[in-house]
């Protein structure tokens, strides 16, 4: 134990790093934890292809500048996102068919722009994230961005349930429903551009879904499900920047591997449909 | 048109209404009101409109032609859709989803903390006591169907409207649930069910429309529910047709008010007409509308 925390003791980046990961892991999985309901899991994975060629532009313009890098991301996303929103809600499209187009076409001019100027060593910053560079002004975006996240979605909360559920009711009721559901698509996308810093834009969603997803096996009602995902995205973060330090691994692929070994952990054993509670087979109750 | 259409408080107007999907209609010049405190069956047979008009009257869809005039504000309206647009797989229990029919009072910050009380009268008076944390997802359909009345409880709206709210549901449910309307319609609320059953509508619903895409009849249930217009309402309920021509009847047309004593008037053959005639040829006027006549003869 002491081994995996030695790092974080000895080196300073290494406990910018954690803070980076974990104000992270505040906010990026219940957002997952909501995607998962809606079976938009892959929908994220679009988001962050999404988000390339913004990056992409403001790498061009101002090199490898975190800031720049940042609001072109968000700008790309945000735009994508609201796009594909708005055909899905006013054409025939259903969402991942209206993302899928926008993604795509947002991907390949990614593509484009970076192969315009930068080498390759360029693009792999881009994609895989430099978790164990992040200064003081990215910690700072980092930390608000896991606020605001944290502040929307306590808002959001129950027009945002109820979108999931029964989104017909909920647009008979109000009109909530619209402005919710791109309030949510903006905070995937925010904080998928936070996780770029960190972990790069493939990764991003790594930290997302996966703890999402094994909390599915150790929670039933979303009051669990949310807390217990914020706790494996920290354990992953934990685990994972100690394994890239201990074995000289790059961070943002070792955190995402962390998480996805809790998530097999937690598909064999968790409580919850876990595969190893099929082989016991519990007397069943009276009534 | 000239003078603006007036509406009396609490009821709901249809002026030459027609809603359907891609301009191709489903339910076609439409003419009547829905007073308040009317308990209304709509009845026809499938792809009748039936659903259409409900959520038509609940701006669920945009109105082709013609308007809807509701004398209640829009947030005044419940609306019980067909149950199985709802995602049953979400985590959430009962008390929950109850709970949602506090929106109008609760929006989405004011604690539901005070209003636990009426969730849990709302569960009791559908029979649903003690079920208050169980999953959605592990409910019967019955049970699932009684926790959607329950919410509809907890709205507290003037007008309810409820789409085939007794499919797949066994008898004593619906015993249950028809008695909880008999008790909306005592306390002055308006309600509008599209139902199939013909024995449940006569011994429950004072006022039917009967709708096969046309208006076929509209008035007490015993008058509406006859031999002759229940076999014109099958002869009417006919397929969409993919080059149907753009419809000749106008606002300047008085839309036929579905009487069935005129049953066999010109207007009426013209209406008949209208949905096989034009194959033929997309030309729409007078020389079609005597075409057809002759054809329905």
């Amino acid at each position: 134990m002491s081994d995996l925390l030695a790092p974080f003791l000895e080196f300073g980046f290494m406990r910018r790093a954690l803070v980076g990961c974990l104000a992270l892991s505040l906010s990026a999985p219940p957002l997952g934890v909501f995607l998962m309901l809606r079976r938009m899991s892959l929908m994220s994975e679009a988001m962050s292809h999404a988000i390339l060629p913004g990056a992409a532009v403001g790498f061009l313009v101002a090199g490898l500048s975190l800031p720049a890098m940042t609001l072109g991301g968000l700008a790309a996303g945000l735009a994508v996102a609201l796009l594909a929103g708005f055909v899905t809600r006013s054409t025939v499209l259903r969402e991942d068919a209206s993302l899928a187009a926008f993604y795509l076409i947002s991907l390949a001019a990614g593509v484009l722009l970076v192969s315009l100027r930068g080498s390759q060593i360029d693009l792999l910053h881009i994609l895989f994230g430099t978790v164990l560079a992040l200064d003081d002004p990215a910690l700072w975006l980092l930390g608000g961005i896991s606020s605001l996240t944290l502040f929307a979605l306590a808002l959001l909360y129950r027009p945002l349930v109820m979108e999931c559920v029964d989104p017909l009711f909920l647009r008979t009721v109000s009109r909530a429903g619209g402005p919710a559901h791109y309030a949510f698509l903006g905070l995937v996308v925010v904080n998928l551009v936070a996780g770029f810093q960190a972990l790069g834009t493939l990764l991003a969603v790594g930290l997302m879904l996966l703890p999402a997803i094994a909390a599915r096996f150790w929670a039933r009602g979303l009051s669990g499900l949310i807390p217990v995902s914020m706790l494996v995205g920290a354990l992953s973060s934990v685990i994972g920047l100690a394994l890239s330090y201990r074995f000289d691994l790059p961070s943002g692929p070792a955190i995402v591997l962390a998480a996805g070994a809790l998530y097999a952990v937690s598909l064999v054993a968790g409580p919850r449909g876990g595969l190893a509670w099929r082989l016991v087979r519990a007397r069943h109750l009276e009534a | 048109m000239n003078a603006p259409l007036q509406v009396l408080p609490g009821a709901i107007r249809l002026a030459g209404l027609t809603l359907g999907y891609d301009r191709h209609p489903a339910v076609h010049h439409l003419d009547g009101t829905i007073p308040a405190g009317d308990m209304l069956a709509v009845v026809g047979p499938n792809g009748a409109g039936k659903s259409t008009l409900l959520k038509g009257l609940v701006g669920e869809i945009p109105c082709l032609d013609g308007a809807i005039l509701r004398g209640v504000p829009r947030e005044a309206l419940a609306y019980l859709p067909q149950a199985d647009e709802i995602d049953r797989s979400f985590p959430l229990s009962v008390l929950d989803l109850a709970s949602m029919g506090l929106w109008r009072r609760a929006g989405a910050w004011r604690s539901l903390g005070r209003s636990r009380g009426a969730v849990l009268d709302a569960l009791g008076s559908v029979g649903l006591s003690g079920f208050e944390e169980r999953a959605i997802g592990t409910l019967s359909g019955g049970q699932f169907q009684r926790v959607l009345f329950a919410r509809l409880i907890l709205q507290d709206a003037a007008v309810i409207l409820l789409d085939e709210p007794f499919t797949g549901i066994d008898a004593r449910t619906v015993d249950d649930l028809v008695g909880l309307i008999g008790r909306w319609h005592a306390q002055g609320r308006t309600v509008v069910a599209a139902l199939h059953d013909f024995a449940q509508v006569r011994a429950h619903f004072p006022r039917t429309l009967l709708i096969a895409r046309e208006p076929v009849a509209w008035g007490p249930t015993a008058a509406v529910l006859t031999p002759q217009n229940l076999a014109r309402a099958a002869r009417l309920s006919e397929a969409w047709d993919e080059a149907a021509g753009v419809c000749a009847r106008g606002h300047d047309h008085a839309p036929a008010h579905p009487d069935p004593a005129q049953a066999h008037g010109h207007e009426r053959a013209h209406a008949h007409t209208h949905a096989h005639g034009h194959a033929h040829g997309h030309e729409h006027g007078h020389e079609q509308a005597g075409h057809g006549h002759g054809s329905a003869a």
